[in-house]
């Protein structure tokens, strides 16, 4: 390591200059894996996309699956707006009013990862049967028919796409609120500003950051789901990962799905860049 | 707990989201205490474990009743522990490197390793079997493991990293002048600095490899991991048993979180006193 340099000379960071090549050498283990399984793969899916038929595997995915595309964006959109209504105020309680009760509440929030992705999906299935727990309440409520079934409809499909992906949106909101300097909080009312005042001109946009990381990995996985749709839903709720589920081994089909998975990808980017827009880039450095 | 005795409205809300986290949670638990077997070997709530029939150990007590889900749950704790291995080893180098030191490039690293984890596992899943297809690879072993280092290593780097900035690296330089050979060096004063975040890192990575489904469905070919087994059996079968390797992956990770928690404050507190 270090033990071979004469006189050990330090920037104003406190790290050392690159005079050697050794970050290379730490680094380039790590660089040929990245490289050869996520780079390569990447670009040869996007020289593949355009075998065949050129261009135009791109407009044949859009007039195949025009539908399942809009779906999956506005299922991703709508779960992705209601885990940030719905996990900010717990974020904000855990963060601001929890005491020495943090700790566990923060534990508990990462608790559903302890259980199998699918096994946990499966359990919505136990919950929403049609003779199960959550129909009959619905039922004795009136707010379902006799016949009426919550499994297989798009409700059930993002009620459990917002469960999987609602502590992603919880804990990047905690960790921005819990970093806020109290002081700032305690100077708001000195300078007359009351309760809504001090959330809406301090803590709110102190927590933007968080709100932006939870969107992004809500939103994200959510687009690449079919995990849901297809345990959940029926054919009404089929989302783009659906179409990879069915097709992924069919070898005829490999350009139209890498154009499909391109198209994804390039639909995410464009809204992560909208939406990184509309929050304004600066503050979320 | 002021806040359980005068409930306010955050509160309220707050156990609210609570008890929609935790119910399926309980219903994974309870439902592996569920039915018994019965004279030929079929369990008495039918081939589907969805509806409560009677509680019973049965299921924990034939654990083993499947043995094509008891391989998939060795073999998936088999890949993770090579994927993770290999990727510490990786991921602790690279973090090392751009913690360390100050170089052109540092910024284009970075956001290469952070590529990965902004892409659904769909896109990244669909092009590693794209590559294996077209380089004739055959699926199996080695591709999944292949598959879960990729996005191991960009969580352990990210994780080691953030745990291991600001530490005193000059504790090396001294360790060198005091005549430590690098190699004492790095398992004196190194390893033992950055060995909490290595392993915090290492957990994290551990549970998402053995919980990775997406990636692994499309490059595993015919080895069937845990999660793959469960897919596949779905239409067929949903035996109680499934529900039991969930309780005691649940049970491991409880157990594992609670004894870091432990082990931490003890340090933090022997650190201060």
């Amino acid at each position: 390591m270090a033990a071979t340099t004469a006189k050990p000379t330090q920037g104003d960071d406190g790290l050392r200059p690159a005079s050697a090549s050794t970050p290379w050498l730490l680094l380039l283990p790590g660089l040929v894996w990245l490289t050869l399984f996520f780079i390569i793969p990447l670009v040869q899916t996007g020289l593949k996309s355009l075998d065949d038929g050129g261009l135009s595997n791109y407009s044949k995915v859009f007039s195949d699956n025009g539908e399942v595309i809009i779906r999956t964006f506005i299922y991703a959109l709508v779960v992705t707006v209601a885990a940030a209504l719905i996990g900010y105020p717990l974020a904000y309680f855990i963060a601001m009013r929890s005491g020495r009760w943090k700790p566990v509440l923060l534990a508990a929030v990462v608790l559903p990862f302890f259980v199998t992705y699918l096994i946990r999906t499966l359990a919505w299935k136990i919950l929403l049967y049609s003779d199960g727990p959550v129909a009959g309440i619905l039922r004795s409520l009136g707010l379902l028919s006799k016949n009426g079934e919550i499994l297989n409809t798009t409700p059930a499909v993002l009620g459990a796409l917002l469960y999987n992906f609602l502590p992603f949106m919880v804990l990047p909101i905690f960790v921005s609120l819990d970093k806020i300097d109290r002081r700032l909080l305690e100077a708001a009312p000195d300078l007359y500003a009351n309760g809504p005042t001090t959330f809406r001109k301090v803590t709110l946009p102190l927590s933007l950051p968080g709100v932006f990381a939870g969107s992004l990995l809500t939103f994200i996985p959510i687009c690449g789901d079919f995990i849901n749709a297809e345990l959940l839903g029926s054919d009404k709720q089929r989302m783009i990962g659906n179409i990879f589920e069915k097709n992924f081994l069919k070898e005829s089909l490999r350009p139209e799905m890498s154009a499909l998975s391109f198209v994804l990808m390039l639909l995410i980017l464009g809204g992560v860049l909208l939406y990184a827009n509309i929050l304004g880039t600066e503050e979320l450095g | 707990m002021k806040w359980l005795r005068r409930p306010s409205f955050l509160g309220v809300w707050s156990g609210v989201v609570f008890a929609y986290m935790f119910t399926p949670i309980l219903v994974v638990v309870l439902f592996s205490f569920n039915g018994t077997l019965n004279a030929s070997g079929k369990w008495s709530q039918g081939r589907y474990n969805y509806r409560w029939d009677r509680f019973s150990f049965d299921p924990w007590a034939n654990i083993g009743q499947y043995p094509a889900l008891t391989k998939a749950f060795q073999r998936s704790v088999l890949i993770a522990l090579t994927a993770v291995a290999i990727s510490v080893v990786l991921g602790t180098l690279m973090s090392l490197a751009l913690v360390k030191f100050r170089f052109a490039g540092k910024g284009f690293v970075n956001t290469l390793l952070v590529l990965p984890l902004t892409m659904p596992e769909l896109v990244l899943g669909f092009a590693l079997l794209n590559l294996f297809a077209s380089a004739g690879v055959r699926r199996g072993y080695l591709t999944i493991i292949i598959a879960h280092v990729m996005f191991c290593v960009s969580y352990i780097t990210t994780t080691v990293k953030a745990r291991i900035r600001g530490f005193d690296w000059r504790l090396e330089e001294a360790a060198a002048d005091l005549g430590a050979t690098p190699l004492t060096t790095f398992r004196k004063i190194t390893l033992p600095l950055i060995a909490p975040g290595i392993a915090a890192a290492a957990l994290l990575t551990f549970a998402l490899s053995l919980d990775d489904f997406i990636i692994t469905y499309f490059n595993s070919g015919r080895v069937e991991t845990f999660p793959v087994r469960i897919w596949t059996q779905k239409r067929s079968s949903i035996p109680p048993q499934l529900n039991v390797f969930a309780s005691l992956i649940l049970l491991v990770s409880l157990a594992l979180s609670v004894g870091g928690l432990v082990l931490q404050t003890r340090r933090g507190r022997r650190a201060l006193f």
